[in-house]
């Protein structure tokens, strides 16, 4: 019995000692200036803008890689990983290359965290692209603002938030949830059903319709909410056939839109009966569930592969040809690609990678991004989109039905709303 | 009247389902012991299985003959579930007998190491499978209450694997030396079953069903490399609630658990239905710990 | 174990645990903050794997729910700092959710000690009352295990659902300062860590002492023939409750650390992967030794952050790959092999391999 004790605690400091040496090393060798431990006094954030040194920059990109997210941002960050390759072909930024150090949050939102810190203080990155599910966002929030790092957040969301260390490149509610509402009741009907998967974005979105709906003249017969990976609609679409709405506004998220799809479309309700207008179902997401059963259902967003400009061709092309003619591009995978641009102009323009000179240089700093003008908001650091309402063709790609004209002003918190006061009482 | 006959519909259709997922199950878990979380990646490789048979179809078949692409898909998922099954059993699962726990442990790796295999060939996203044309639509019982073809079809699927296992099992010798290894091992040994082979086998067949239900699913849901991280659980609840062992009970196991399910999901909503259903068949097994149909045995130990 | 007199052997042990806590505490000195901060996590998740290795290793019991327990722990903290950063006003995500005033049962959670004690006492009153409903009906080994992922399941569908109260598919995050002290300074990280050294191996001596006292040996006998304790005149269920108690409060006690060195928790932690990897710490540390499951945990978090750092498409193979090995192969674990290789001599007896074998 205590030989084997001994035995344990030599296997123990060995092995300790063993872990020790290997987080030492790894410190030692990541990054020249390792960030001293006797950086110590307060939170001192000394602007973290990154190494710059030689002729390279470097620059982080966290996406999950594995996990259930990673069907949908594995593309986003090609799309990235394509924009930094074209800027470097073109001579970098500030005549400096940029070099990606890419990292995998496992759709795990505590990895996000530790990641994004490690991003930041042992890579020492300029800027960190990255992100996809609001909550991913909420578990790095908190590491950008104390570390003074900079984030670009790629996908549409929730709103109701503004952090001075984020700039949102998707769409916020104003850009694309309530025009889309507003549209439908012109166009399609009044009786509204709210379908979405159990969380974050589609709760809060639905807080919002409804009170849309109150002002502008909607009717709400249903509003159900599914668990994430919910696979059997039957029931649901027993509700959804008692209830008779003429729009379901559908916030499912990834998985779920593919059962929720096929088995409407089996209960033999086509999109001539009941409009679907989805907001997070884009090019990718039709390649998965399959256009016989989304042919001539809606979404909204702020580009398609379809969108007619000049840049979107080379882009679409470009996307392809990089990453095989299979492939689509989608609204987020844009937002992705436009935010290494936007902050590479910004930098730029700032004449260094420093955050905060960055952030200064980058209001209203505009870009011909593939799917129109776009303009960064210096107050709240979104993006002035131009809001798009599409059909899904026969071939996978969307029909632009309606379009807001000029690009939106982006508005998180719904300011500009009358009948949205009552939904944030609280900046 | 119709929400109610067409509940009843959705709760048979989905305790179809859910057999369909827990029959291989049944056999691995309920026969061989084996807690196999791999499950659930095999009834994934079933559906990328149907996905490549459609592929084929589209490349190298006159569209005419696409809509059979189906037909053929069933023994294709089979069969290749079937070989995955028995490539794990001979390499891994023979260790883990009477190891159940390990096992668990084990085939959760192994469900890793899949997973980010389908992600490494066919990519992280969805893929599509185009259902065919003879499964759309449904039938009209009444006004208002529509059966879908597509549910109606996996049914009848269920049935007809029910009776073709419950007559490998009980009705063919090899069926009868399974059933003889399973009941005392040493004695099959000793009158000359060769219970390696036996073994690799009924872990096989397991596996191969699994295959089935995955190209089953396909007509209903998503088929990616996550797919089978969204069934295993409700798998290992039916085969649990039914009684390890016997197939009848995992037959009531999960017709029981789909009524009861969409009636719950009907009266309050979806993720309040499941966790009801989840502390109902937690009450249950207080009640009777070995499931509804348990095999008697004087065995304490 | 008798500490009467000084053998060469004690001296080792002792010197071995002079080595052991010297290396904890000198970490600070030679680790990034960054660094530190991962190792702090780990010694949270070591705590878990102590808990775990408790009832697996010791009495027998798979739990793969231990992420529950983890997480009540967590959240518990979490109220306590998401309150502190509020500052008084409505957590952020209430406001959202459409909640006006503070819900009853979050008031307490203002109050330092009371988000403690809840931490450690909510999770091991609900392991009581599993307990009690299992154990007693002598539900065990497979249906056991499998029950607990039930209970996983329920839990995090509520969590999710009740955004009002739990923050959602969210959680809590947005944390600013514990105690008055903002929570992202290198000074308050540095102190943190200690404090989770310290409870590390406060939590090792209390297992320890459990392990080596009667109430381990009858665990133990548990494990190897519970009907034969029963006849001997124990009542298993009880202390099958007990230690199930004991480990889901070391798990909430890791979670409270996790949330203070993390800054977040939510339901996905508390699901079925993350409580299965726990499982794993302890399978590849060496179920059965209390070492072996802390060490499990430090270094399989060690590698897992440095695979996929370094192979963020393919370190799901590596993970995976190690784990099917481990358990097949090695059912000892990583202490197992050392012993192993250490004592080629001191070949293990058919008992011994028997005995082995009916620990699963």
């Amino acid at each position: 019995m205590k030989r084997k004790i001994v035995k344990n605690l030599a296997f123990l400091t060995v092995a300790l000692s063993v872990v020790l040496a290997g987080c030492g090393a790894n410190n030692t060798t990541s990054g020249d200036p390792a960030p001293a431990p006797s950086n110590t006094g307060t939170n001192t954030t000394t602007g973290s803008g990154g190494a710059t040194d030689g002729d390279e920059i470097k620059v982080g990109i966290l996406h999950s890689l594995s996990g259930t997210m990673a069907i949908s941002e594995v593309s986003v960050k090609d799309a990235e990983m394509m924009a930094i390759e074209e800027i470097n072909a073109n001579g970098g930024v500030l005549g400096k290359q940029l070099v990606p150090v890419v990292e995998d949050g496992a759709s795990d939102w505590p990895t996000f965290a530790e990641k994004a810190r490690k991003l930041i203080s042992e890579d020492q990155v300029a800027t960190v692209f990255g992100g996809w599910t609001s909550s991913s966002r909420k578990a790095m929030l908190p590491v950008f603002e104390e570390l003074n790092g900079l984030l670009w957040y790629p996908v549409q969301y929730e709103g109701l938030e503004s952090s001075p260390n984020i700039f949102y490149t998707g769409a916020t509610t104003n850009q694309q949830i309530v025009p889309a509402v507003s549209w439908l009741l012109e166009n399609r009907g009044t009786k509204f059903f709210l379908l979405g998967s159990d969380y974050v974005f589609p709760q809060t979105a639905n807080k919002i319709i409804k009170e849309q709906l109150n002002a502008e003249g909607g009717e709400l017969v249903g509003e159900e909410y599914t668990p994430l990976g919910h696979t059997d609609y039957s029931t649901l679409i027993a509700k959804i056939q008692q209830a008779k709405p003429e729009v379901i506004f559908n916030t499912l998220n990834g998985d779920s839109n593919v059962a929720f799809f096929k088995q409407l479309k089996d209960a033999g309700i086509s999109a001539d009966d009941i409009t679907v207008l989805s907001v997070s179902v884009a090019e990718e997401e039709i390649r998965g569930i399959g256009v016989d059963v989304l042919e001539g259902h809606l979404a909204a967003w702020n580009y398609y592969q379809t969108t007619d400009t000049p840049e979107n061709k080379t882009f679409v092309e470009n996307y392809k040809a990089a990453y095989g003619d299979d492939r689509v591009t989608a609204d987020p995978i844009e937002a992705g690609y436009d935010a290494v641009y936007l902050w590479a102009a910004a930098v730029e323009k700032a004449g260094t990678t420093d955050v905060d000179a960055v952030k200064e240089a980058a209001k209203g700093l505009e870009w011909d991004a593939p799917g129109g003008k776009i303009t960064i908001d210096g107050d709240n650091q979104h993006i002035y989109k131009t809001v798009r309402i599409g059909e899904v063709q026969s071939d996978g790609q969307f029909q632009e039905l309606w379009n807001s004209g000029e690009p939106v002003k982006p508005d998180p918190y719904l300011e500009t709303y009358e009948w949205a006061s009552s939904l944030s009482s609280s900046k | 009247m119709e929400i109610t006959i067409i509940q009843l519909f959705n709760g048979l259709s989905m305790g179809s389902i859910l057999l369909l997922i827990a029959l291989g199950l049944a056999v691995t878990f309920g026969l061989m012991n084996v807690i196999n979380m791999a499950h659930g990646e095999l009834i994934m490789i079933g559906a990328y299985a149907t996905y490549i048979t459609q592929n084929l179809f589209n490349d190298y078949l006159p569209a005419s003959l696409f809509n059979w692409y189906f037909v053929l898909s069933i023994p294709v998922s089979f069969m290749v579930a079937f070989l995955i099954g028995w490539l794990l059993e001979v390499s891994l699962i023979r260790f883990l007998y009477g190891r159940p726990l390990d096992s668990l442990l084990a085939t959760w790796g192994i469900a890793l190491m899949l997973q980010q295999l389908a992600r490494t060939i066919f990519g992280a996203p969805n893929v599509a499978v185009k259902s065919p044309t003879w499964l759309d639509g449904g039938f009209r019982l009444m006004d208002g209450v529509v059966l879908p073809y597509k549910r109606l079809f996996i049914i009848l699927l269920v049935i007809v694997t029910l009776v073709a296992m419950f007559l490998y099992i009980y009705r063919s010798h090899a069926g009868r030396r399974m059933r003889a290894v399973m009941q005392n091992r040493d004695m099959a040994a000793c009158l000359g079953i060769s219970t390696r082979r036996v073994d690799s086998m009924t872990f096989a067949i397991g596996s191969g069903v699994a295959g089935i239900a995955g190209c089953a699913l396909t007509l209903m849901g998503p088929i990616g490399p996550s797919l089978g991280t969204y069934y295993i659980v409700d798998a290992f609840m039916v085969v649990v609630l039914g009684g390890v062992g016997k197939l009848v009970g995992t037959i009531v196991g999960a017709v029981g658990i789909g009524v009861t399910g969409t009636m719950f999901e009907y009266w309050t909503n979806a993720s309040l239905g499941k966790v009801l259903v989840f502390l109902c068949i937690v009450a249950f097994l207080q009640w009777k710990p070995k499931g509804l149909v348990a095999m008697k045995t004087r065995s304490l130990d | 174990m008798q500490l009467r007199t000084l053998t060469p052997q004690k001296i080792y042990i002792l010197i071995g645990y002079a080595v052991a806590a010297t290396a904890l505490f000198c970490a600070p000195m030679v680790l990034s903050d960054f660094r530190l901060n991962l190792l702090a996590k780990f010694l949270a998740f070591a705590i878990v794997a102590l808990g775990l290795d408790l009832i697996w290793g010791y009495t027998g019991i798979l739990s793969l729910g231990h992420g529950v327990f983890f997480g009540l722990g967590a959240y518990a903290m979490g109220m306590y700092l998401k309150l502190e950063a509020s500052g008084g006003r409505l957590p952020d995500f209430m406001d959202w959710s459409g909640l006006s005033a503070l819900p009853w049962f979050w008031k307490p959670f203002e109050s330092f000690p009371f988000a403690i004690a809840m931490g450690i006492l909510i999770p091991a009153l609900l392991a009581l009352i599993l307990g009690f409903f299992t154990f007693r009906n002598r539900i065990r080994g497979v249906y056991f295990t499998i029950l607990t992922q039930a209970l996983v399941i329920i839990t995090v569908t509520l969590f999710i659902g009740q955004q009002k109260f739990t923050g959602g598919t969210n959680g809590l995050t947005g944390f600013t300062t514990v105690l008055g002290h903002s929570i992202g300074s290198p000074d308050t990280k540095r102190m943190l860590y200690w404090v989770t050294a310290i409870v590390l191996i406060a939590a090792f001596v209390l297992c320890r002492f459990l392990v080596k006292s009667r109430f381990g040996k009858v665990l133990r006998a548990i494990r190897d023939g519970e009907n034969r304790a029963r006849f001997i005149g124990y009542n298993p269920a009880v202390y099958q409750m007990i230690a199930f108690a004991i480990s889901a409060g070391l798990a909430g006690v890791a979670g409270m650390l996790f949330v203070l060195h993390v800054g977040i928790i939510s339901p996905s932690t508390m699901a079925i992967v993350p409580s299965i990897e726990m499982v794993l710490w302890v399978a590849i540390g060496g179920r059965g030794t209390l070492i072996g499951a802390a060490l499990g945990a430090v270094l399989l978090n060690y590698a897992k952050s440095a695979f996929s750092e370094s192979y963020p498409d393919a370190w799901l193979f590596f993970l995976g790959a190690l784990f099917v090995i481990v358990v097949v192969f090695l059912p000892k674990g990583a202490v197992g092999l050392f012993r192993k290789w250490k004592l080629p001599k001191r070949r293990r007896t058919e008992h011994e391999q028997q005995v082995g074998h009916s620990t699963v």
